[in-house]
């Protein structure tokens, strides 16, 4: 138990020791951050490595002081919001903190003294995945925002250098996701959800600049919103049927507090309509970005979600609060993935992606078989892993560039090789076969059809759109074009290494994800339906021929067969390299532009409808729980 | 003795199926001949274009190329051998899709315009195929209960009586996949398009030799994903086969190309309607 | 054995020309001649082509597009003039634009006469041109051997 504390509470010293230290003490930051990265993901290894065939632990304590403390900081987190909110005229942010405290002022009073939770934390195999990629990933995100970091403030000079403050943040955010995935008690459970959606609004606000703290506040109403969902649930559930534990949802009177959660965990995940907080997101450095996208704050969400799960599939009306839950996730899936054709901005591509695959997520927590249930956590690690290399490469092809267009990156691969690499491993982890994503869509489609053969339909249209631009992504990236002369890539030795290491990971994940199963998931499954789900062993077999295949083709590169080289055919107009003649004896130089279909998949055209639609089937599903 | 079998399938479909392939292309360059009144190529033509090809000199336009056409050969062949081995169908359907995805990339990496939009188009190609594809396979499970090839051959009944709609939705998609008029919109068998050779503009000799042997490995796939529907009866299944070859044979000559828009449109809506359309009845009555 | 002259493929580029024989290349293609008879295809692009046809006249425009597309064809290839611009300048020959015959730029292989050449003449001239292409192919493969 202590190392779970241990967890919990060391992001949160370390982030104090980085407050206090002034911002210009880069060198001494940089080792603190390496360090406790490094501690951080060594704990977390360690937790696995200890409890990994333990089956479900649960510690309890005398938590009344600390139930104590997270009361107190959520009013003084309260008190913070609500006055920068008034500052920013944002009335209804303040509003809604104000319904939230009120909630659990309310609950303090009136309910804490007949109902305690026991059994504060716990730890199993689904914490254990979740500690891995928060420990992991977040720490290498980390890593990489040091060096991101002085370059975004010499690219930016007119961004207040808050640097210390933003590892406070960071790793603030990382101790507020241990503490998610390791509570039990839904109390506190809450408190470190309100605080990751706090962390957000701090981070996303980051560059203090207008677009910057609109986007702020947009993505702390919806989560607050989301938020007051949750202490609705929690009150309901100590009021109605003395639950105060995750797991201890069986049996309950009401699945209306199940509707709930589901919906805090829709928010939070940035599933339709509250989708529009996570791109506005976009406006914070890249490793925020990263962080929101691969490992934290929205993975609580559709973790939140797959602890719903067992709840969906056995308990009685479950069923129909969580094909709804399913629609809304197969609705945004879909949705998602269309509007993403129509962007050429990296970073909205990879939000929409997110949200797409969050959406995958929580269409198979929501239908909640022992198969999907498989899919959806492996769909957890894998986008985990392929998302934030591939964020971060974005992040470091913008600042040499100094663009993030995707029709700036054409010819990526002669530019800056390693970096084009690197994405594209991330981009074919995205969505192509022997890699992860593709293997957990492969079997969230299997269990689709066993379960609700409807779904499939979107899966099947959602998918084919995913295709189309990620191909055209990758297309652009392996362009083989001839490089600037005055062109020379930097690329910091944090950011290569960090990035060096996704990469290895996105390949290492899809190489032992029979282990991953067989040691993570299995138990865990297991544990919860009885039965287990298991790729077939043949298909393993391929799978895993597959990914060898891709390992040794490359090597054909290295061949220096007997090949002579010629100019692209230009209809016989070529004159220099990549240059032809153009009308009255100009000459003009090879460009190419990707199509982004927006006539049929724009956002103008998509957007409205997906909101009205899902915020009916919100309605639907918490109407149903009653 | 019994489980090595599909081994010997594997081998026969990597040994045969360029054969089977290119004699296909052969009779389908012949047919197509004699409906717009000429006489023809000889039968073998399509094995002395590939031939010819291989013996020309080795041309690119950068070094990169031909490790992705290497790769979709590779990955075409591994997506036949899944689907002759009796293994998994979306398995085999995943990797004829990284296949495709590897000729496009191909196609991109030689910065060429031509190519370029035929790789562009391929991808809408590629979007509007798929959906129909997955629930079509979505389709054949639900009926046998079993992704395996081998099983949903051994399905005690015709798979077509269930699947009718989801038949025609196929032959639709199956027009793209063979490359076929209206929907050759990347690159087409016929000498002349707009975008001059398309998606394999930039390729010659030996690369374009590659490209060639895979589509006659993916053709031979494409058809036995056909004889699937009637496989319970292999002689019917084996005429329904050549008939839907020849249909194909004439819509390509019926037709003129279509804008793209029209492609992934008219795609999307079968699948929508057939496919998913087919899905629901068996969902409900099945 | 080769089997170049077995699939010859064809990229038919008309320079500065009345388009007479522009107009007789491709009723080879019509089914009263079907040149794909013997395999032969009008491919439309260099890069895939082994004969080379060129119809009209060189002039200053279109010099540097003859020689591109020759560059661009992958060995062994030939080069077919057909007509007499592409043979000789025609009867354009002294106008102030034009150059000459395509043999100004690039190396003929075989000539068609005729203006306009009729269908049989080009259809004769792509057979011969067949056998210098074998000759082209069995060149290389004994340069390659002395090379090794």
């Amino acid at each position: 138990m202590n190392i779970l504390l241990l967890l919990i509470m060391f992001p949160f010293v370390v982030a104090f020791v980085l407050l206090g230290l002034p911002t210009r003490q880069y060198a001494v930051r940089k080792y603190i951050v390496v360090a406790s990265a490094l501690i951080l993901s060594g704990v977390s290894i360690y937790l696995a490595a200890q409890y990994i065939s333990g089956g479900p632990q649960y510690f309890s304590f005398d938590a009344k002081g600390a139930d104590m403390a997270i009361l107190f900081a959520e009013m003084v987190f309260a008190g913070i919001i609500i006055r920068l909110s008034l500052k920013h005229k944002q009335y209804l942010t303040a509003l809604l903190m104000l319904i939230g405290v009120a909630l659990m002022l309310g609950y303090e009073i009136g309910l804490a003294e007949t109902v305690h939770a026991r059994e504060i934390l716990f730890v199993d195999n689904l914490s254990l995945i979740m500690a891995l990629i928060i420990g992991v990933i977040g720490c290498i995100i980390a890593l990489f925002a040091l060096g991101y970091m002085k370059d975004y403030h010499e690219h930016h000079p007119e961004v207040k250098d808050r640097t210390g403050f933003f590892f406070f943040i960071i790793f603030a955010f990382l101790g507020a996701m241990y503490g998610v995935v390791f509570a039990n008690s839904l109390i506190w459970l809450f408190g470190f959800w309100e605080i990751t959606t706090l962390c957000s609004f701090f981070l996303i606000g980051y560059s203090q600049k207008d677009d910057a703290t609109k986007n702020a506040f947009n993505a702390l109403k919806m989560n607050l919103l989301g938020g007051i969902g949750f202490a609705g649930a929690i009150i309901f559930l100590a009021y109605n049927d003395q639950v105060t534990q995750l797991n201890q949802l069986n049996g309950l009177s009401s699945l209306l507090p199940i509707g709930l959660l589901a919906f805090a965990g829709l928010t939070k995940a940035a599933q339709m309509p509250f989708s529009s907080w996570l791109l506005g997101a976009m406006v914070a450095p890249t490793p925020v970005s990263a962080l929101l996208h691969s490992s934290a704050m929205v993975k609580a969400g559709v973790y939140m979600i797959i602890r719903l799960s067992p709840v969906f599939a056995f308990e009685n009306g479950g069923a129909a609060v969580g094909v709804l839950v399913a629609l809304v996730g197969a609705v945004t899936f879909v949705m998602t993935s269309f509007m993403a054709i129509a962007q050429s901005d990296a970073k909205r591509v990879l939000a929409y992606s997110t949200i797409a695959n969050l959406g995958l997520i929580v269409v198979c927590a929501g239908v909640g078989t022992y198969q999907l249930y498989w899919a959806a956590i492996m769909l957890v690690i894998f986008h985990a892993i392929a998302k934030s290399l591939l964020f971060l490469s974005v992040g470091s092809v913008e600042h040499n560039l100094g663009e993030r267009s995707i029709e700036h990156m054409d010819g990526l691969i002669s530019i800056m090789p390693k970096v084009a690499v690197g994405m594209a491993i991330g981009i074919l982890g995205m969505f192509l076969a022997p890699f992860g994503m593709l293997i957990s869509k492969w079997a969230a489609l299997e269990g689709l059809v066993n379960a609700n053969a409807a779904l499939t339909i979107f899966v099947a249209f959602g998918g084919a759109a995913t295709l189309f631009f990620w191909g055209k992504w990758l297309g652009k990236i392996t362009m083989v074009k001839s490089a600037p002369t005055d062109f020379k890539a930097k690329v910091s030795r944090l950011e290569g290494i960090s990035l060096g290491s996704l990469a290895v990971m996105t390949v290492l994940v899809c190489l032992t994800f029979p282990l991953i199963s067989r040691y993570f998931l299995e138990p865990l499954i297991a544990d919860i339906y009885n039965q287990t789900y298991l790729l077939g062993q043949s298909n393993v077999a391929i799978l895993l021929l597959m990914m060898g295949l891709m390992l040794i083709l490359p090597l054909t590169l290295l061949r220096s067969g007997k090949r002579s080289y010629r100019e692209q055919y230009l209809a016989g107009a070529n004159t220099a390299k990549e240059q032809f003649h153009g009308s009255l004896g100009t000459t003009h130089s090879l460009t190419m532009r990707s199509f982004y279909l927006s006539n049929i998949f724009g956002e103008a055209k998509l957007f409205g409808i997906s909101v009205v639609i899902s915020i009916i089937l919100i309605v639907i599903m918490i109407g149903v729980g009653l | 003795m019994k489980e090595y079998i599909w081994i010997l399938f594997v081998v026969l479909y990597v040994v045969l199926a360029p054969f089977i392939g290119g004699l296909i292309t052969g009779i389908d360059r012949k047919i197509t001949a004699r409906m717009q009144g000429r006489y023809g190529p000889p039968l073998l033509q399509p094995f002395y274009d590939v031939f010819k090809l291989l013996q020309k000199e080795n041309m690119a336009v950068n070094k990169h190329q031909q490790f992705y056409v290497l790769s979709f050969l590779v990955f075409i062949i591994v997506a036949g051998s899944i689907f002759f081995a009796g293994g998994d169908l979306l398995l085999s359907i995943f990797a004829l899709t990284l296949a495709s995805i590897f000729l496009v990339i191909a196609a991109y990496s030689t910065f060429s315009p031509y190519a370029y939009i035929g790789a562009e188009r391929e991808l809408i190609q590629i979007m509007a195929y798929e959906p129909m594809v997955i629930l079509t396979i979505v389709g054949m499970y639900m009926v046998t209960k079993s992704f395996n090839v081998a099983d949903i051959a051994a399905y005690n009944g015709m798979l077509f009586l269930k699947l009718p709609a989801i038949f025609l939705g196929f032959l639709f998609i199956l027009t793209i996949k063979l490359r076929k008029s209206p929907f050759d919109i990347s690159m087409s068998h016929h000498a002349h398009q707009e975008i001059v050779r398309g998606l394999t503009t930039e390729f010659s000799g030996k690369e374009l030799a590659y490209i060639e042997i895979s589509h006659w490995y993916e053709n031979v796939m494409l058809l036995g994903l056909v004889f699937l529907f009637f496989a319970s009866n292999p002689i019917l299944a084996l005429l329904i086969v050549a008939a839907t070859y020849f249909l194909e044979i004439f819509i390509d000559n019926a037709n003129s190309r279509l804008k793209w828009q029209s492609v992934l449109i008219s795609a999307w809506v079968v699948a929508f309607v057939l496919g998913a359309g087919n899905i629901a009845v068996l969902a409900l009555w099945g | 054995m080769s089997y170049l002259p077995k699939s010859p493929w064809l990229v038919h580029y008309d320079a500065s020309s009345c388009n007479g024989c522009d107009i007789e290349v491709l009723a080879c293609l019509t089914p009263l001649y079907d040149v794909e008879r013997f395999g032969v295809l009008n491919i439309g692009n260099p890069k895939h082509a082994d004969i080379f046809v060129v119809t009209g006249s060189v002039n200053e425009q279109n010099r540097s597009v003859i020689e591109n597309i020759y560059k661009q064809m992958a060995e062994p290839s030939v080069v077919v003039a057909v007509g007499a611009c592409a043979s000789s300048g025609g009867i354009f020959r002294e106008c102030y634009n034009v150059q000459g015959g395509v043999d100004l730029v690039i190396p003929v292989d075989v000539y068609v006469p005729g203006c306009a050449a009729r269908p049989e003449a080009i259809i004769d001239g792509v057979v011969q041109a067949l056998d210098v292409l074998e000759q082209k192919h069995m060149d290389r493969k004994k340069g390659a051997v002395g090379s090794v």
